[in-house]
């Protein structure tokens, strides 16, 4: 577990995570928090965690973000807030 | 300053894992958009996945599958070589669950944009009580 | 609104910062977490199941219950999708959209009109329509089946390697909804159908709860594996490793088929004629 590395990836998962919750065009959020979910699996990766960082790559930056386009591409695309 | 030094590094996953969770909290909580706050609901998930998962590693040890494990006969595994597994379990499941919550918290939401026209929360908030006329109303 | 909800979440942000300064040190290997019952799994997992893969033999066999019931769990939740969304077409839409096969030409047909389904020059699209693009369809074509066999490459490596059989059915069902993407909607139900991914789905956890069934009729325990050696033949260190692999798959074929049919509901909005 090299630190340096640790700390540079937590770094960047904390902007996706504020990035995802405050952009105004909800496809850019999808996109964002796919993102977000692909970084967390590189923490896990690093960790040692090597199920659970494949489990993530699978399921959060692949279907998770595509049930979010699918459910932005039905509703509505612009916010508010 | 060495013992800030140690300090800091052996707790800012912690801290880290605290910064997400207050996040997603305020995402839920002071969000008007549905999907904003379906957004923020899956970031305190995997929060909570990244605080078990720091809490199984050890300084100096391997991946959690057993080394030279063909045809050797067997040899004396030491259970300060390889990480917990135990967490990584756990979260295995959990991270499934996530995924089946926020397929049917996206399925409401649809359900809602087709009743109301909207999903922003004090929009829709509005038309139910345009069209219960006498309804005892919340504050805010 | 907003004032209030961000001083109450700093307010809980210290209390667990304050909480933080307790927890053990990163990395330590005397930690509560590392000590009780976590070494009984590392030190024993060889002689017991001969599975190399710590976390395929502890969530497969040592905690095969809490899969058991996760598997159900996520079957529970594509039926719930289901139940919300699922509507069935009673009026007919406004237009059809045609596409003839050899010239490329987009037809518009109003009022109710439509060719029958049955002819070969003839295809229909959906109502938003893209532009018909070849590059994207032929790659998404030939890749298709290659993210197919890994996935099965996944589930079946799950004893020796990071895997097992969440990841594949994952990977799977990704596949499905990739053609479905590329493709039309249309075609993916034909070739996959909704009734089929529910047969599926409840087929997985059946298989699951059978095993079960299946090690209590023959002598141990619920799920306890080594009451499959007579059946199998073997020992029973080797019969709980084949037991994993047949749960493995229950759960694989779960997951691949609700993970589709989620899908299916939430891209047609429940009528599922058109999609993404």
């Amino acid at each position: 577990m090299i630190w340096q590395l640790d700390l540079i990836i937590l770094l960047i998962v904390i902007i996706c995570g504020i990035a995802a919750i405050s952009i105004r065009d909800l496809l850019g959020a999808a996109i964002m928090f796919g993102a977000y979910s692909f970084m967390m699996c590189l923490l896990w990766s690093i960790m040692g965690a090597v199920d659970v960082s494949f489990t993530e790559a699978s399921v959060g930056a692949g279907v998770s973000t595509v049930f979010f386009v699918a459910a932005v591409f039905r509703t509505t695309r612009r916010t508010r807030d | 300053m060495e013992s800030l030094a140690t300090f800091i590094l052996t707790k800012y996953n912690y801290w880290a894992v605290i910064i997400l969770l207050v996040i997603g909290l305020y995402a839920m909580i002071a969000k008007k958009n549905l999907v904003k706050k379906i957004i923020g609901m899956n970031i305190f998930q995997t929060a909570i996945i990244l605080f078990y998962v720091s809490i199984g590693t050890k300084r100096g040890a391997t991946l959690p599958i057993i080394e030279h494990a063909h045809g050797d006969s067997a040899h004396a595994v030491h259970a300060a070589d390889y990480i917990n597994p135990l967490p990584h379990v756990l979260m295995l499941t959990a991270i499934v669950v996530s995924v089946a919550t926020l397929g049917v918290a996206l399925a409401l939401a649809m359900k809602i944009h087709a009743q109301y026209g909207t999903l922003e929360e004090d929009e829709i908030q509005e038309k139910i009580m345009e069209s219960e006329p006498g309804s005892t109303s919340t504050s805010g | 609104m907003r004032l209030l909800g961000f001083i109450t979440v700093v307010l809980l942000g210290g209390l667990l910062f304050h909480l933080s300064l307790d927890f053990p040190d990163l990395g330590d290997a005397s930690s509560p977490a590392a000590t009780h019952v976590s070494p009984y799994y590392i030190e024993h997992t060889m002689e017991d199941t001969s599975v190399p893969n710590i976390v395929t033999a502890v969530l497969a066999d040592y905690r095969g219950y809490d899969t058991l019931f996760e598997t159900a769990v996520i079957f529970s939740a594509g039926l719930a999708c289901f139940f919300l969304m699922r509507i069935s077409e009673r009026t007919a839409p406004k237009a059809r959209f045609y596409r003839h096969l050899p010239t490329g030409l987009t037809l518009r047909i109003e009022k109710g009109g439509k060719i029958p389904e049955d002819t070969r020059e003839f295809e229909r699209i959906d109502s938003v329509w893209v532009p018909y693009d070849v590059i994207i369809t032929m790659t998404c074509r030939l890749v298709v089946p290659f993210i197919q066999l890994f996935a099965l490459y996944v589930i079946a490596h799950g004893h020796h390697s990071p895997g097992g059989g969440f990841q594949g059915g994952v990977i799977f069902g990704a596949a499905i909804i990739l053609y479905a993407i590329s493709n039309n909607l249309r075609r993916t139900l034909r070739r996959m159908s909704e009734r089929m991914s529910a047969l599926f789905g409840s087929v997985g956890v059946i298989i699951y709860g059978g095993t079960g069934m299946l090690c209590l009729l023959l002598g141990a325990g619920f799920l306890d594996y080594r009451g499959m050696a007579s059946l199998l033949g073997v020992d029973p260190v080797s019969a709980r490793s084949y037991s994993i692999l047949i749960v493995e798959t229950g759960v694989g074929l779960a997951v691949t088929a609700v993970m589709v049919w989620i899908y299916y509901n939430l891209s047609s909005a429940g009528k599922q004629d058109e999609g993404l």
